[in-house]
C-alpha cells in the first residue's frame, strides 16, 4: 500500500508531502524524506519495549498498562510537587492533557523551548516577532538569512522546500531569482552555498547586530572590523538588506545560546523591525523539535504562558529562569515528574539531571531512551505520526495533522496514558483538594 | 433536568417580549410551553430579576493564531487578571487576551452563550478550531478570511462568478467556517511587500484588481451560495483620520444588491472606520455623516466597535494598519503574514483619557449608537481592540445613563467637546433596547434567529438572569448585574450561579456546508491543484480538517443550483 501526503514527525519543518510503502503494517520504502525523517520511520522499531517497566529496589519488571497507571497516579498522590517536562515530541492533543495535570497537581509544567529558543520568547516578549509563514518565503522572498544555525544538517529540506530553492509566484526562478547571506562561527555547509558569509567571533553577535543597525540608522561606524567582520562587508551586507523586495532572517541556537542570550535576540528583532522602513522584512525562529511550537501555543492558549508555567499557587505563573524546568530542578523543588517524549538526562545541565535522578520519575515515551532508563516507571507509547494521528505546528506555526501509517495494537498514544492519569487524578479529587486548597478546608 | 423561573421580567426582543412578568420553563436543554410532569422540577423565584435570552458576541476575537500570538507576547496582560482552579473548574490568566478556558467563564458570567470569532485565515484554522474547542460553556463559530485570498483576486479579474462561488464554498466546508470575512481587501497583498491600498479603487499589486472589485465579487458569491449571514466587512483605511469617506463608500456599494431576508453587508467595528479630519491633529468625529448614511443602506448593518479608556490589546487581519499603529505608539509589534490569504497583526494599545484621538474615539462609538435603530447594530468592542470584552457593562452603563456617560466624558480630553458631538445627544437606551443590541440584533443579523437568541418554546435553552429590578435602577446596579449574572442557563443547564461558575459544559460550534452542484464545483480543481503545488507550503490533502475539533459541532446547509442563476 501507498500512502501519499504524510507528515513528517522529525524536525520543525514538518515536511508533508511523503510517500510511503507499507506492506503488511512493515514501512518498506520512504521518499521525498530527508535522511534525518526517513530513518525515524525505517527505524521506529529500534529501542521500543512493549510494556511498562517499574523499577523498584534495583530491580525491574514489566506490568501491565493498567497497573502502570495506577502505580503512576500513587506516585504522584504521594508527592507534593510535580513537573511536567518534554511535550515537544509529541501531539497538541497530549498537551492538553499534561497541562490538566499540571494544573490539578499544582504543579510544573516546561517544555524543551526552555532549553533552545526560550531566549527568543522572552525577547519576543520584549519588542515583538514580525514573520510569516514559509510559504510567504517560498512565494517571495529574494533575501534569505541564515543566522547561527545549519539548516542542510539540522533541517535538510528547508532550503529545498521553503527558501532557497523553491519556485513560487514571484520567484520563479527558484534560486536565481534569491540571494542567500549566513552568519556564524564556522564555514557550515549552508555556508559554502551563500552568495555572502559572515565569519563571526563567537559570542560577538550583538555587537555585530548593533553596528547593523547603528548603519541602518544612519550612524557612521570607525572601526575596522567588528565582531571580526570587517566593516565594508557589513555595509554590503545592509545594502543587500535594504534592497531586498522581501527579506526573511532565520535564526537557531547559535544565535539564542550566545553571550546576551535574549539581549541579542531583542536586537536581532530590532533590525528586523527596523529593517521594515525599507522594505518587508520578517524574522522566523528556526524551531528543532517537530511540535515544540505546539508545546508554546497549546501552554500559551490553555494557561497565557508559552513554557515555564507554575501551577503552585492555583492559577498560572510565568517567570523563566525561576520557573522553568532546569530551575526548579536545580533549586530541589519538585519531589516527583513525569518526562514525556523528552531525553533532559541526556542534555540537562548537571545540578538539574542530579536532582531528578533523585526524585521518582514517570517517563512516557515512545523510545526507550536515556531518561527512560532511570524513571521509576516507564510507559511506552505510540510513536505520533507513524503510529497514530495527532496535530502539530510547523515552526511558522501553521497547523498540520499527522497522519498514522501503520497500526500498533498494542501500546496506547501518549494522550491515552495521560488521558487516564488525569481520570484517575480526577478519581483521587478529594485528595488532592485537601492537599492544596487551604481555603475551601477552612 | 427541569427549571422553572418564575415570575421573571423578560425582555426578548424576537419574541416582541418588553420586560413582562412571565415565568420561563425549562426541559431537557430547551424552553418548553409545559413540562412533561410536574416531578422534579427546580424551581428559582426571579421575581425582581430580568430573564434574558443568552447574550451574543456577533464579533470577538477569542481564538486563532494572532488571539494567541498576543497571549504569547504580553505576559503582562496576563497578570491583571488571574483566576484559581476551584474544584473541575479551571484556572487562567489573561485580561484582554484571556486564555481558552477563562474567556468561556467570562463570557458566561455576563450571561452570554454565543460567540463568532471574526478572523479565521484558512490555513490555520485547525488552530483556531483548537482553541474554540477548549473553550467552554459558550456556543462559538468562526468567520473566515477571503479578501486578500489570490483564488479571489484570480476569480474576480476574470469575472468568474461560478468559480469564485465554488471556491468559497470549497474553502468554507475545508476549514468549517461560518461566514465570508474580508478585512482590509487586496491591503494584505500590498503590504506583503510593505505597501498597503489607499482607495476603493487602487490596484492589488500584482494582480490587476480593485478593493471595490473585491468586496463586490465576495458579495456575488455570498448571494449565490445563499449563506445565512451577509459578508462580514473590515474596511480599508482602518483608523485613519478622514477615512469616513471610504466607509461611505463601502455601504454605497450594497446599493447594487438585495436580499429580502437580510442585510447584504455587515460593517464591524464601525467606530473604527468614522474619522474625519485631515491628520491626527484635526481628527474628528464624523458618526453623523455615517449615520445618515447608514439610513439610505438599509440593507446594511453594522456592530459598533467600542473603545473604552485603559490598555488593551490590538489584533487584526489589518497587517498594514498594525505596523502603522505600533510605529505610531512605538511598543511591541508581531505580523503574522500567511501565504494566499492574509497577513494579520498585533500590537499592545493604551486608550488614554487625556488623548484627544482617544477621548474622540471613545465618543464616537457612544454617538453611533445613540444616533441609530438598535436593530441594526450589536454592541461590539472588537474585543480586545477598543476594550476588553468583560468591559460591557460600562458600556451598557454609558448607554443607558447619560449622566454616567457625561461623568467619563468630563474626565476626557476637551477635544471630545469641540470635535465629537457626544454631548449634545441625550438619548438614553432602556433595556429591551439593551437586550436588541446585546441578542435579538446579532442572532438576526447572523441568520440564525431561527436557532438561537430568544426564549421561545422549542429554542436551546440559553438564558440570563441579572440581579436587576428595572423599577429601581442606576449605573452602578446595572453594571454590577451585567457583570455577573446571578444565572447563567446553557442548554438547560445551571452553569453560573450568582456570577460563579458551577458547571463546565461544552457549547455548540456552528460552521456552514454550501451545497452547490458537483460538476460546478469540479470546475476549481484543477487550479486548486496548480495552486498547492506551486504556491501553497502545504498539500492539498492536509488542508482540510475535520469535525473532530469542533465541539458539538452544528452543520448549516445551504444549497445553491448555480447553472440556474444568471450571475
Ligand atoms: S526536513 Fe525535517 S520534517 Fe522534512 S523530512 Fe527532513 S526531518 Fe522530516
Ligand atoms: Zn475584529
Amino acid at each position: 500500500m501507498i500512502i501519499t501526503d504524510v507528515v513528517c514527525p522529525f524536525c520543525g519543518c514538518l515536511c508533508d508531502d511523503l510517500v510511503i510503502e507499507v506492506e503488511n503494517d512493515e514501512i518498506k520504502t520512504v521518499r521525498n524524506a530527508c535522511k534525518l525523517g526517513a530513518s525515524k520511520f525505517l527505524k521506529h522499531k529500534k529501542n521500543r519495549k512493549k510494556k511498562p517497566i517499574i523499577r523498584e529496589n534495583g530491580n525491574e519488571k514489566e506490568v501491565d498498562f493498567d497497573e502502570a497507571y495506577d502505580y503512576a497516579v500513587k506516585l504522584l498522590l504521594n508527592s507534593t510537587r510535580c513537573l511536567i517536562y518534554g511535550l515537544s515530541n509529541t501531539s497538541n492533543e497530549a498537551i492538553e492533557y499534561a497541562v490538566k495535570i499540571a494544573e490539578l497537581l499544582r504543579g510544573y509544567i516546561d517544555n524543551t523551548s526552555t532549553v533552545c529558543h526560550g531566549p527568543s520568547v522572552v525577547s519576543y516578549q520584549t519588542v515583538g516577532y514580525p514573520s510569516c509563514t514559509l510559504g510567504d518565503v517560498k512565494n517571495r522572498a529574494d533575501l534569505i538569512i541564515y543566522w547561527g544555525c545549519n539548516p542542510l544538517n539540522a533541517h535538510p529540506r528547508h532550503l529545498s522546500r521553503y527558501s532557497l530553492y523553491p519556485r513560487g509566484l514571484f520567484t520563479e526562478r527558484g534560486f536565481l531569482d534569491r540571494k542567500l547571506i549566513v552568519i556564524d562561527v564556522r564555514e557550515t555547509d549552508t555556508a559554502k552555498i551563500a552568495t555572502k558569509f559572515l565569519r563571526i567571533e563567537p559570542n560577538k553577535d550583538y555587537e555585530l547586530i548593533s553596528a547593523m543597525r547603528a548603519i541602518l540608522n544612519g550612524l557612521e561606524i570607525k572601526q575596522e572590523k567588528i565582531a571580526g567582520v570587517r566593516i565594508e562587508e557589513i555595509y554590503e551586507v545592509i545594502d543587500m538588506m535594504k534592497s531586498c523586495k522581501f527579506g526573511i532572517l532565520f535564526f537557531g541556537m547559535g544565535l539564542t545560546q550566545t553571550y546576551g542570550r535574549d539581549r541579542t535576540i531583542d536586537n536581532a528583532i530590532s533590525l528586523v523591525i527596523d529593517l521594515n522602513k525599507y522594505t518587508k522584512f520578517s524574522i522566523m525562529m528556526m524551531r528543532g523539535h517537530y511540535n515544540v511550537t505546539g508545546a508554546n501555543q497549546v501552554l500559551a492558549w490553555l494557561t497565557g504562558f508559552p513554557y515555564a508555567v507554575d501551577f503552585s499557587r492555583g492559577y498560572p505563573r510565568y517567570n523563566p529562569g525561576e520557573t522553568s524546568a532546569v530551575d526548579v530542578l536545580a533549586r530541589r523543588e519538585v519531589d516527583s515528574a513525569i518526562i514525556v517524549a523528552a531525553d533532559p538526562i541526556s542534555n540537562f545541565p548537571r545540578e538539574s539531571i542530579k536532582h531528578l535522578l533523585s526524585i521518582p520519575y514517570i517517563n512516557i515515551d515512545p523510545f526507550y531512551n536515556l531518561s527512560a532508563r532511570y524513571a521509576k516507571i516507564y510507559i511506552p507509547t505510540k510513536i505520533v505520526g507513524i503510529e497514530v494521528e495527532g496535530t502539530a505546528y510547523r515552526m511558522d506555526n501553521i497547523p498540520i495533522r499527522l497522519r498514522k501509517v501503520i497500526e500498533n495494537n498494542e501500546l496506547p498514544s501518549d494522550e491515552e496514558v495521560l488521558k487516564n492519569i488525569y481520570e484517575r487524578l480526577i478519581e483521587n479529587e478529594d485528595i488532592i483538594e485537601k492537599r492544596y486548597c487551604v481555603r475551601s478546608a477552612e | 433536568m427541569k427549571i422553572l423561573l418564575k415570575n421573571g421580567i423578560v425582555y426578548d426582543p424576537l419574541s416582541n417580549v418588553k420586560g413582562e412578568r412571565m415565568d420561563i420553563l425549562v426541559e431537557n436543554g430547551k424552553i418548553v410551553e409545559k413540562f412533561s410532569s410536574e416531578r422534579d422540577v427546580k424551581i428559582i423565584d426571579c421575581s425582581n430579576k430580568v430573564i434574558m435570552p443568552g447574550g451574543i458576541d456577533i464579533h470577538s476575537h477569542i481564538a486563532g493564531g494572532k488571539v494567541n500570538a498576543g497571549r504569547i507576547m504580553r505576559p503582562e496582560d496576563h497578570m491583571y487578571y488571574i483566576k484559581e482552579i476551584e474544584g473541575r473548574i479551571h484556572s487562567g490568566t489573561g485580561y484582554s487576551l484571556p486564555s481558552t478556558w477563562l474567556t468561556g467563564y467570562l463570557y458566561a458570567r455576563m450571561g452570554y452563550t454565543f460567540v463568532a470569532t471574526p478572523a479565521m485565515p484558512p490555513l490555520s484554522a485547525r488552530h483556531t478550531h483548537e482553541e474554540l474547542r477548549s473553550i467552554p460553556i459558550i456556543d462559538k463559530t468562526a468567520y473566515t478570511l477571503f479578501g486578500n485570498n489570490w483564488f479571489v483576486f484570480k476569480y474576480v479579474k476574470e469575472k468568474n462568478y461560478e468559480k469564485l462561488s465554488a471556491f468559497v464554498s470549497f474553502i468554507l466546508k475545508s476549514v468549517k467556517g461560518f461566514a465570508i470575512k474580508i478585512v482590509n481587501p487586496g491591503g494584505d497583498e500590498a503590504w506583503a511587500w510593505g505597501g498597503n491600498v489607499k482607495s476603493l479603487d487602487d490596484t492589488v499589486p500584482n494582480f490587476d484588481v480593485t478593493p471595490r472589485e473585491i468586496i463586490e465579487g465576495l458579495i456575488r458569491a455570498n448571494e449565490i451560495l445563499n449563506l445565512p449571514h451577509s459578508i462580514h466587512i473590515h474596511t480599508i483605511n482602518l483608523g485613519r483620520p478622514g477615512n469616513y469617506k471610504d466607509t461611505i463608500e463601502t455601504i454605497r456599494i450594497a446599493g447594487k444588491f438585495e436580499n429580502k431576508k437580510r442585510q447584504v453587508m455587515h460593517i464591524t467595528h464601525i467606530q473604527f472606520h468614522s474619522y474625519g479630519g485631515t491628520s491626527w491633529k484635526d481628527f474628528e468625529s464624523k458618526s453623523e455623516e455615517i449615520v445618515k448614511e447608514l439610513e439610505r443602506y438599509k440593507n446594511v448593518t453594522f456592530d459598533i466597535g467600542f473603545v473604552l479608556f485603559g490598555e488593551t490589546t490590538t489584533m487584526t487581519a489589518d497587517g498594514p494598519m498594525e505596523y502603522y499603529l505600533s510605529r505610531l505608539t512605538g511598543l511591541k509589534w508581531q505580523n503574522l503574514g500567511i501565504e494566499i490569504e492574509t497577513s494579520p497583526g498585533v500590537t499592545p494599545i493604551i486608550y488614554r483619557k487625556n488623548s484627544p484621538v482617544h477621548s474622540i474615539q471613545f465618543a464616537i462609538g457612544l454617538e453611533i449608537a445613540l444616533l441609530s435603530n438598535p436593530w441594526r447594530y450589536c454592541l461590539t468592542t472588537d474585543h480586545p481592540n477598543g476594550a476588553p470584552f468583560i468591559r460591557y457593562p460600562e458600556i451598557i452603563a454609558m448607554l443607558m445613563f447619560k449622566k454616567f456617560r457625561d461623568k467619563i466624558i468630563s474626565r476626557a480630553n476637551q477635544a471630545i467637546r469641540s470635535r465629537a458631538i457626544i454631548e449634545s445627544i441625550d438619548r438614553e437606551l432602556d433595556l429591551y433596547e439593551i437586550a436588541i443590541i446585546t441578542r435579538a440584533s446579532a442572532a438576526k443579523i447572523l441568520g440564525l434567529e431561527d436557532k438561537i437568541g430568544t426564549i421561545k418554546p422549542g429554542y436551546d435553552a440559553n438564558i440570563a438572569v441579572y440581579d436587576l429590578n428595572p423599577e429601581k435602577i442606576d449605573f452602578h446596579s446595572v453594571i454590577r448585574a451585567f457583570s455577573r449574572a446571578y444565572l447563567t442557563i446553557k442548554d438547560g443547564e445551571i452553569v453560573v450561579k450568582e456570577g460563579r461558575i458551577v458547571r463546565e459544559i461544552y457549547g455548540k460550534t456552528f460552521y456552514v456546508e454550501p451545497l452547490i452542484e458537483e460538476d460546478v464545483e469540479k470546475k476549481i480543481y484543477e487550479d486548486l491543484d496548480y495552486f498547492f503545488k506551486r504556491f501553497y507550503s502545504v498539500n492539498l490533502a492536509n488542508y482540510p480538517l475535520d469535525t473532530i475539533y469542533l465541539t458539538n459541532p452544528v452543520k448549516i446547509k445551504t444549497e445553491t443550483k448555480i447553472k440556474e442563476i444568471t450571475i
